[in-house]
């Protein structure tokens, strides 16, 4: 004989939303009713908030105070051919082969951490400390007050550490201090899905080259990178090999691999058919973090930056370093391949953007 | 707001071996056969007594029926049909009077209920409770972790522990005994300590079970599909090959970039040769795309074409639109009639329009991919064998590599000037997507229907020529 069964599942019509699912007995006030668990979640969800916005606030005063001690005067973040500077307080749009700045946006006095180009070139992305990203459509009228048409789309608990357009300009992906990613309608702002799983910061993501379909990857202080379907939002895989923060994640061209770049001074290679690490590039000689990393065009080449002030160029096949980059006078905060392939543009905090080819 | 999906897949963590499991399940039905399965007896707490225990001992013998009795029987307590009631941290079979018990199907793995960080921090909130201190090192370390993750719901976990706590009490004692033990084993097979050996991880049971030949053979066919990616794309990567006629950056002369416009009339011979490395390339690049559908017009298959991007238009498109969008492309290529009814397999039709009720920006994803795997493994094996291509690969311009010297090179840098800025282009498109719909395809049904109505109307005009 079996123990006795003092709770059983049950399926059936839900007592808040009629929906007919499996349900969960839970108690509201001090009765017992079921709830499917969708409900649940959101009645859980709703309870808490006066408690929460305390909360909340002791947390980012907490990450504040890290963040300013760490952050220095001037963040730098690259998007490929024509650039976007984000340095306090303006972010700049350069064509970086005339060296024109094309577009100035002031900015409000926050700390910008993420931007992105959308995939028409019309508009961009940025967020930061402020806790929300924004975006802001580009005009060719240069007298056009673009910080006035700015507009607020993510709005997270934490800071934004990276955001990233989907295939079109009316949807952005953005992950955040505060442990989860997000799927955003830019006309509406209206969150569309989230990605919860990560137990720490997630510090970067990045989206599947387009003919693999709807999945992205995200990287954060956990240690782990996780795999997401944007659908459903599932995390579809996850891989824990490394041993400090994730501070970047990129996909492999073909987009059945990607490389993640962390604090403990090695980028590591991992394979999403075979699950599973598969290279580790590391040198004795380099102690400091890797803070960011990108393929080039064919996918043989790594480029990573590190806080050691250089670009190291790995061979991703051979797991060897080809080269090394020197010029920087400060640590390098990100590297980007130009999407033909044919230059890579490096931001420092030295304060200057170089163009390598 | 956060909104998570009912039914969770956790991944690599949480997937139980259902199969296994489920002959797991037979067994343990069969050792709680009253006749011929496990004998029963009641044990002994202080004052109350509680039925049905059974020992260690007893649950070899039963086992000896499959070989392997003990280590088999540790696997059920491992999997958490069978709890320990006295040991209750360690998950074995001791093959001594040491007493155990069944584990109610509620708390069964196939149970397939996903083991909800929710649930655990309700459990352990509970026990917090009921009395101060009592949770072990990790299970400390764990409430204090899902207190800072789970802070949103705080109030939630509190109320639902406090109130199970209260009904709990109502329960008689022996029956409140066994719910605790139940409990607890639950949670001692889902939660365990860091570092002990459970079943539960697939990702562990990797490294016991994996031979180390299939790893072998993985990484050497993984190996080799890198191998072969690289390969095929080093001569088009500017860090690995020459750039042709040169890398802009490097001679700051921009006939590179002329070239491989984004709707160039005339493409590079380079830029061609990608089009036949995978059917994505040819449709990610738009200059492939438009060589494409040209083709796809001369076969009469150019909607197969216009709804894989009417559905990608629906998936990235903004939320405010996507109903009509997703109605209007219904109509056109979906509806019985539809003027550019598009040919998928009674199944996914099924699927489409009963999605289609309750519209999301998903629905038409198997169309979607019916169609794209159509095109893939069909059309684009013909277009490339097609005069189409050839006469775009014949006129396929390849240039030659630049020679500049160093006054050439100054010059160059001396007359940078800026590109074409994207919004243009994006007006431009516009412009010509406008034409292009102007100019669509010719709807035969409509003509047809025109046909025959000019022909009832036809008499009556010629009879009053006639009359006059």
């Amino acid at each position: 004989m079996c123990d006795q069964t003092f709770v059983a599942a049950t399926f059936g019509p839900c007592d808040s939303c009629s929906k007919p699912s499996p349900l969960m007995n839970i108690y509201i006030k001090n009765e017992a009713t079921n709830y499917c668990s969708l409900c649940v979640e959101m009645m859980a969800c709703q309870g808490l908030q006066k408690g929460e916005t305390l909360e909340s606030l002791k947390r980012e005063s907490e990450t504040l105070k890290k963040k300013l001690e760490e952050e220095r005067n001037k963040l730098n973040d690259v998007e490929c051919n024509v650039s976007v500077i984000l340095c306090w307080p303006i972010l700049i749009v350069w064509d970086a082969f005339t060296l024109n700045k094309e577009h100035g946006v002031p900015l409000p006095c926050t700390w910008v951490l993420a931007c992105a180009y959308a995939p028409s070139g019309c508009a961009i992305a940025c967020g930061g400390l402020d806790n929300k990203c924004s975006v802001i459509p580009l005009s060719l009228d240069k007298n056009e007050n673009l910080a006035a048409k700015k507009k607020s789309v993510a709005m997270h608990t934490n800071y934004v550490s990276g955001c990233s357009f989907t295939n079109s300009d009316m949807q952005l992906l953005t992950s955040s201090g505060d442990g989860t990613c997000a799927l955003w309608d830019v006309e509406s702002g209206q969150l569309l899905q989230s990605f919860h799983g990560h137990t720490a910061d997630v510090l970067s993501l990045d989206l599947a080259p387009s003919e693999t379909g709807n999945t992205f990857v995200s990287g954060g202080c956990d240690m782990k990178a996780n795999v997401w379907d944007m659908r459903s939002g599932q995390n579809i895989q996850s891989f824990e090999s490394h041993e400090s923060d994730i501070n970047c994640v990129k996909y492999y061209p073909s987009g059945d691999a990607f490389a993640s770049a962390s604090d403990d001074a090695t980028c590591r290679f991992y394979d999403l058919r075979a699950d599973r690490e598969v290279a580790v590039y590391q040198k004795d000689s380099i102690i400091f973090g890797a803070s960011t990393c990108d393929f080039s065009l064919s996918g043989r080449l790594l480029f990573a930056g590190y806080n050691d002030y250089a670009i190291n160029v790995w061979d991703v096949l051979k797991g060897t370093r080809a080269t090394i980059l020197f010029g920087h006078e400060n640590r390098v905060s990100r590297v980007r391949v130009s999407p033909d392939g044919t230059a890579l543009c490096s931001a420092s905090w030295d304060s200057t953007l170089r163009v390598w080819a | 707001m956060t909104i998570r999906n009912v039914l969770r897949d956790h991944g690599q963590r949480y997937r139980p071996r259902m199969a296994c499991l489920k002959k797991v399940e037979k067994v343990v039905l069969e050792m709680q056969d009253p006749t011929t399965g496990v004998k029963l007896q009641p044990q002994r707490l202080v004052i109350t007594t509680i039925p049905h225990a059974i020992t260690g001992e007893d649950i070899v013998q039963i086992c000896l029926f499959y070989s392997e009795a003990r280590s088999f029987g540790s696997m059920l307590v491992a999997l958490g049909y069978i709890y320990p009631i006295q040991d209750h941290k360690r998950l074995v079979v001791k093959p001594d009077a040491s007493l155990y018990r069944f584990q109610t199907p509620y708390f069964w793995p196939t149970q397939q209920w996903p083991v909800e960080d929710t649930d655990y921090a309700i459990y352990l909130a509970k026990r917090n409770i009921r009395k101060k201190g009592i949770l072990e090192l990790h299970e400390q370390e764990q409430y204090n972790h899902l207190h800072k993750w789970m802070n949103h719901k705080w109030d939630f976990i509190v109320m639902q522990a406090k109130e199970q706590y209260r009904a709990a009490k109502e329960r008689k004692k022996p029956d409140r005994v066994v719910f605790d033990c139940q409990e607890r084993a639950y949670w001692v097979v889902h939660r365990p300590p860091v570092r002990t050996h459970t079943c539960m991880f697939p990702s562990l049971q990797k490294t016991f079970t994996f031979p180390s030949v299939w790893s072998m053979v993985t990484c050497f066919s993984l190996h080799c599909r890198l191998v072969k990616y690289c390969a095929t794309y080093k001569g088009h990567d500017p860090f690995l090959s020459k750039c042709l006629p040169s890398n802009p950056w490097l001679t700051d002369d921009v006939t590179y970039w002329a070239l491989n416009m984004p709707n160039v009339e005339i493409p590079t011979k380079m830029r061609v040769e990608r089009w036949t490395f995978s059917f994505g390339e040819l449709l990610s690049d738009p200059r492939g795309r438009d060589d494409f559908r040209l083709f796809l017009k001369k076969e009469f298959s150019g909607e197969n074409l216009a709804f894989w991007e009417g559905c990608e238009d629906l998936k990235w498109g903004t939320a405010a639109t996507m109903k009509e969008k997703a109605e209007q492309i219904y109509k056109t290529f979906l509806a019985r009639g539809a003027p550019r009814w598009i040919n998928i397999d009674g199944k996914t039709m099924e699927i489409t329009v009963k999605g289609l009720k309750h519209p999301h920006r998903y629905v038409l994803d198997a169309a979607q991919t019916h169609i794209y795997m159509l095109m893939k493994k069909d059309s684009y094996g013909r277009y490339l064998k097609s005069p189409v291509f050839k006469e775009t690969t014949k006129k396929a311009v390849c240039p030659e590599e630049h020679k500049f010297s160093d006054s050439q090179l100054e010059q160059n840098a001396r007359n940078r000037r800026p590109s074409l800025s994207p919004i243009i282009i994006r007006q431009q498109e516009q412009e010509q997507k406008a034409k292009m719909a102007a100019s669509a395809p010719v709807d035969i049904t409509q003509v047809m229907s025109k046909l025959s109505q000019q022909g009832k109307e036809a008499p009556p005009r010629r009879t009053s020529v006639k009359n006059d």
